[in-house]
């Protein structure tokens, strides 16, 4: 496509310029030109064989992209939020399905279903590296498909202007083999652990306390708020706020205390919590 | 005819002087002036707007602007440009140029066409009045629900876009029938269907689209308001409302949009071709097909604005075929430029080098388009800074360098005065290079992924560097439009005055003065040819027997221009003010209260009332009643006479 | 340089009826301009029917046939001393205008009160989702033409009652009667639509 176009810029140029430079009779006749006319024929029909050509190429392409079917494909349902993202697998049973945020990771070389969809406003999956874009409209749910053939982390973001902090809203996939996709999905599943030491017992107490649990949830204890993103495993995810920041200690600290300078206008509220 | 004949048909056609006066003319002169320097007026706010966005892009994570101002900011820079300028420029050239290339004395329907320019004016000054009380909207031009609904945007500002599309809506669909009216009733006698001018012909094909285009945003943009006031279900999901149906209703308007704005773009072009070749626009017939052609076509494509929706892979391909199709009328129109440019002896003026940055410009956008006709291209370019490059690419080539061109070629039959050569060349080098400079980075910046309508970008993706150059090419881009206001400031002051025809072209525009007389043709000619001023036989009839005392226009026949009947025009009037302030009046209370409406109608219908009552005798008019006999024929009976050349 | 010919237009009549009046351009504008929009409605009712289970949706019944069928006689009766207006307009008959004017303002009395009546019919208020709001602006869209029909052409009357009368007033009350025909056959799908594409679905 981009050579096909490029060369027919340039003759197009090119022939603009002859134009000019040549100097050809300045005739108000109304005569009909036959090279004229012989030559803007050719044109067009030239134009016409190349346009249909990339058509056929385009519709090639398409229906290669779309003719996937794979049995053995992972499914992950997406639901799009401002500004975050909500992936779960589908597995068979209910009490195995994993919910996270912002971060998924798939096996190397083994189709994934993307079933997408939102729950406010349009947005639209975007991971370049890996596939074409697909917007989370409410109302519908759509499937595309994709294949990581290497091992990374890809980064994906939202490609669909949903309001204020629509340019913070990114995410991850971590590509992996199988046998680490296995063992991080196997750890996804368990619930969180009971806090052991006093002050992990102490944050999971002002968390139940404070307004923490009312919108997050908590696999394993009692918080199970749905309008923020799942907070099991977030010590497993290497930014915060849908890509917005690396998840450090300092960085999560200032977060919860504010997230309003971070991110202006995302939901969640300022915590002044004491240190 | 003698001075004191001459001195008094030009007093009837004069703009009564004085300040009152000013809101009482109708002549389309006068309001396709206003319309020219109210539109670039917003031309020049949209560009402050997009210069504080390139401000906040140039470098990663900059804080210059919070991201709610930014959001507004992108929304109104683009609704100024497509709405408040792109529309309204093009029409008011048509407006200004349409009836002199046709040789009438006046526009049809005048005072609609007045009440379109204040129901312009009005809108674009609701939209910036909002604006700046922080109530502008904020959602994006094409402000998609569910984000455009009252949840997600609880504030007036997406009423106040809503409503601002009304206001142009009107205004534009006003002036389209009049430009339709007068290319098929008040051409000139002999101007036969093959002999109308390029430029008028584009002007007819643009607004038989702005008639059928616009309905479909107003719908939209009522339903959206209906939504957000009460409390209907159109788009919101919630209750049975479908977010894609305003997505189908928005952009059968929305690709049909572009081409209004495109095609009156190469009707200059091709005016400005034939012109500076010195020679004839070769392939009239070819051309005058293609613009019918993309205009039809031009409503196939919408759907290619929603590649990423997840529709059925076989509908996306009709629009795919039809979306790639559509350059073969464009490529045809092309061709022939090039065909008349080769065959004949270019002149390298400045509204030529306008042609020139127009070829190299648009083309390129013409193919990135052609490569986002491809849906699988497309899932990855959409959305990104990749399309922000093609449009801008094609409607800046397709319509901005060719109005720049017009600007230098009209200049001198508008004002009387030539702009300078050399100042002109700088600004068309300046804005050539700036323009490149900004907008070429941004195919990259798509292709490696950056995102439209993003307020900033984090450092580590490594789009500081491109997004620099962008912006200090934008920088440039403002240096050439200042350059341009130098160049216009100084030629009316003292710039050369300007001969009836200083580039020796074929169209009656070029048979007034400069600028025209307030009568705009003393002894209207009849034409012979295509080119008149070119064509005409000496002798070539002109026509007399209009009245001097009122503002008489001829009317004729929609094929052969043949004569028909004569028909007085209105004098200046108030009423097409009152009756916008009116309509402006009722717009704005309807969007607090549904009861706006019913009750902002009624200074609306005794504004009509006020419009549309008989004047007096002194007025014009046929003769008072009873009559004797009548005068007037019936539908086909042929007049009593009226002579054919 | 020889003088030019002239073509003497004085002897040409001051206006016309028909298409060759401007005036006509401006309503087959409206045409258009309303037809469209009233063909995009059209579109977005059968659209939405696709994205529902059920059309109408369960719980709500088509509007009564009752009083849009009522109405649509009302609008094709209409059309009658509406051609009579415009044949008495063409042969600058102001009586016979006088009189079929106000016999036409009696019909669009009728139906815009019948109009109350549809729409207190329709079964279901605006807000009830998508249905619902597309019905109404369907009805809606309609009821603005049938208002400013009978507004403008009560003004007219008024005109060719107390004057003044001129020659070409005869004129604009052919073109009213052009817009008139528009606003009552624009009618027939919209009514289809409404009334009885939900029974047939």
């Amino acid at each position: 496509m981009l050579w096909t176009t490029a060369i027919v810029f340039v003759i197009v140029i090119a022939f603009v310029i002859a134009g000019i430079v040549r100097d050809g009779v300045a005739t108000r006749s109304r005569g009909v030109q036959r090279p004229q006319v012989v030559a803007v024929s050719v044109a067009v029909a030239a134009t016409t064989l190349i346009l249909i050509g990339l058509l056929a190429a385009s519709i090639w392409t398409g229906r290669t992209l779309e003719a996937f079917q794979a049995p053995s494909a992972i499914t992950v349902n997406v639901v799009g939020h401002q500004w975050w993202w909500e992936f779960e697998y589908e597995e068979g049973v209910p009490a195995q399905r994993v919910q996270t945020a912002n971060e998924f990771h798939i096996p190397v070389g083994r189709p994934i279903v993307l079933k997408v969809t939102s729950r406010d406003v349009i947005h639209s999956l975007w991971l370049p590296n890996l596939q074409g874009k697909r917007d989370l409209i409410p109302g519908y749910t759509t499937a595309i498909w994709l294949q990581a053939d290497h091992p990374g982390i890809y980064r994906g973001q939202c490609a669909e202007f949903c309001g204020m902090q629509h340019a913070h809203m990114a995410f991850d996939v971590v590509a992996e083999s199988q046998a680490d996709f296995d063992r991080w999905l196997a750890a996804m599943r368990q619930p969180a652990p009971p806090p052991t030491t006093a002050s992990a017992q102490h944050g999971r107490d002002v968390f139940n306390s404070a307004r923490c649990a009312s919108c997050h949830s908590v696999q394993g204890s009692v918080a199970a708020g749905l309008v923020g993103p799942d907070l099991t495993h977030i010590a497993t995810r290497s930014t915060l706020g849908a890509g917005t920041l690396p998840n450090t200690p300092e960085h999560l600290a200032a977060w919860i205390r504010d997230p309003q300078v971070i991110k202006p206008g995302n939901q969640m509220p300022a915590n002044p919590l004491p240190d | 005819m003698t001075a004191g004949e001459l001195e008094a048909l030009n007093r009837t056609w004069s703009d009564p002087p004085g300040f009152a006066s000013w809101f009482r003319h109708v002549d389309h002169r006068t309001i396709g002036r206003r319309y020219l320097v109210t539109a670039f007026g917003f031309f020049l706010l949209g560009g402050i707007l997009a210069a504080l966005m390139r401000l906040q892009l140039s470098r990663p994570d900059n804080t210059i602007i919070t991201p709610d101002l930014y959001n507004q900011i992108f929304t109104t820079h683009g609704t100024t440009m497509m709405f408040l300028f792109a529309v309204p420029v093009m029409q008011g050239l048509g407006v200004y140029f349409v009836p002199l290339m046709v040789g009438a004395r006046e526009i049809a329907f005048p005072r609609l066409v007045a009440y379109s320019y204040w129901m312009f004016l009005f809108g674009g000054i609701f939209l910036y009045v909002s604006f700046l009380l922080n109530a502008g909207p904020d959602v994006g031009w094409f402000s998609y629900p569910p984000l455009a609904e009252s949840l997600y945007t609880p504030s007036k500002r997406a009423d106040v876009w809503a409503q601002l599309i009304t206001f142009t809506e009107v205004a534009s669909l006003a002036v389209a029938v009049s430009l339709i009216t007068t290319a098929f009733k008040l051409r000139t006698p002999g101007m036969t269907l093959n002999r109308v001018p390029i430029f008028v012909w584009a002007q007819v094909v643009t607004s038989f689209m702005v008639l059928f285009a616009m309905p479909a945003v107003m719908l939209a943009s009522t339903s959206l308001i209906c939504d957000r006031l009460v409390n209907t279900h159109f788009f919101d999901p919630e209750q049975s409302g479908d977010p894609l149906l305003w997505q189908h209703l928005f952009w059968f308007f929305g690709h049909p949009e572009v081409y209004i704005i495109f095609i009156p773009g190469t009707g200059i072009v091709s005016t400005l071709v034939a012109t500076f070749s010195r020679r004839r626009m070769f392939g009239y017939l070819a051309v005058v097909l293609s613009l019918v052609a993309t205009a039809f076509m031009g409503f196939g494509l919408w759907v290619h604005h929603m590649f990423a929706t997840g529709l059925p892979q076989l509908g996306e391909s009709f629009f795919t075929a039809a979306s790639i199709i559509i350059a073969i009328p464009t490529g045809t129109q092309i061709f022939c430029w090039i065909a008349t440019m080769w065959s004949g002896k270019v002149v390298l003026k400045v509204p030529m080098l306008w042609v020139l940055g127009f070829f190299g410009v648009f083309v390129l956008g013409g193919l990135t388009g052609v490569m986002l006709a491809s849906v699988p291209l497309d899932t990855q370019l959409h959305d990104t800074f990749f399309v922000v490059a093609h449009f801008h690419y094609v409607l800046i080539g397709g319509a901005v360098f060719p109005l720049f061109g017009a600007f230098y070629y009209w200049f001198p039959k508008i004002t009387g005065r030539m702009l300078s050569e050399r100042l002109g060349t700088w600004v068309c080098g300046l804005l050539f290079v700036g323009f490149n400079l900004t907008f070429f980075p941004m195919h990259v910046l798509g292709l490696h992924g950056m995102p439209r309508r993003v307020y900033t970008y984090q450092a580590s993706l490594g789009w500081g560097d491109l997004n620099l150059m962008a912006s200090l090419g934008a920088a440039v881009m403002a240096c050439a439009v200042l350059l341009f206001l130098v160049d216009v400031i100084r030629a009316l002051r003292v710039g050369l005055p300007a001969p009836a025809n200083p580039w020796d072209a074929s169209t009656l525009e070029w048979a007034t003065d400069s600028p025209p007389a307030p009568c705009s043709f003393p002894l209207p000619p009849t034409v012979g040819g295509r080119e008149p001023l070119w064509d005409n036989a000496p002798d070539q009839p002109v026509v007399v027997g209009l009245r001097r005392d009122v503002r008489e226009v001829l009317v004729t026949h929609v094929l052969d221009a043949e004569p028909d009947h004569r028909k007085v025009f209105p004098a200046p009037s108030i009423w097409p003010l009152v009756t916008a302030i009116a309509t402006t009046g009722m717009f704005i209370w309807s969007i607090f209260t549904p009861w706006g409406v019913t009750y902002g109608s009624i200074p609306i219908f005794i504004a009509m009332v006020g419009w549309f009552w008989p004047k007096s005798p002194t007025e014009g008019g046929t003769r008072p009643w009873p009559i004797a006999h009548r005068t007037l024929p019936l539908p086909r009976e042929e007049p009593a006479a009226g002579g054919t050349i | 340089m020889s003088e030019p010919r002239t073509l003497d237009v004085s002897a040409l009549p001051p206006g016309a009826f028909g298409p060759r009046a401007l005036t006509f351009w401006g309503t087959l504008g409206i045409v258009i301009i309303e037809g469209t929009a009233f063909g995009l409605a059209v579109g977005a009712y059968f659209y939405l029917a696709t994205r529902l289970p059920s059309w109408p949706p369960a719980g709500v019944s088509p509007p009564d046939l009752r009083w849009g069928t009522i109405n649509t006689l009302v609008l094709l009766a209409s059309m009658v001393p509406n051609e009579l207006a415009r044949r008495a307009a063409e042969k600058i008959d102001l009586r016979r205008v006088r009189i079929w004017l106000a016999v036409c303002l009696v019909f669009a009395v009728a139906f815009n009160v019948i109009r109350i009546f549809e729409f207190r019919h329709l079964n279901v208020w605006w807000n009830r989702g998508a249905y619902a709001s597309i019905v109404w602006m369907l009805l809606g869209l309609h009821s603005t033409h049938i208002v400013t029909d009978f507004l403008d052409s009560a003004v007219l009357a008024a005109l060719m009652f107390v004057g003044p009368v001129e020659e070409h007033r005869f004129v604009d009350v052919e073109e009213n009667a052009v817009y008139w025909y528009f606003v009552v056959l624009a009618w027939l799908p919209i009514y289809g639509v409404i009334y009885w594409a939900p029974r047939l679905m």
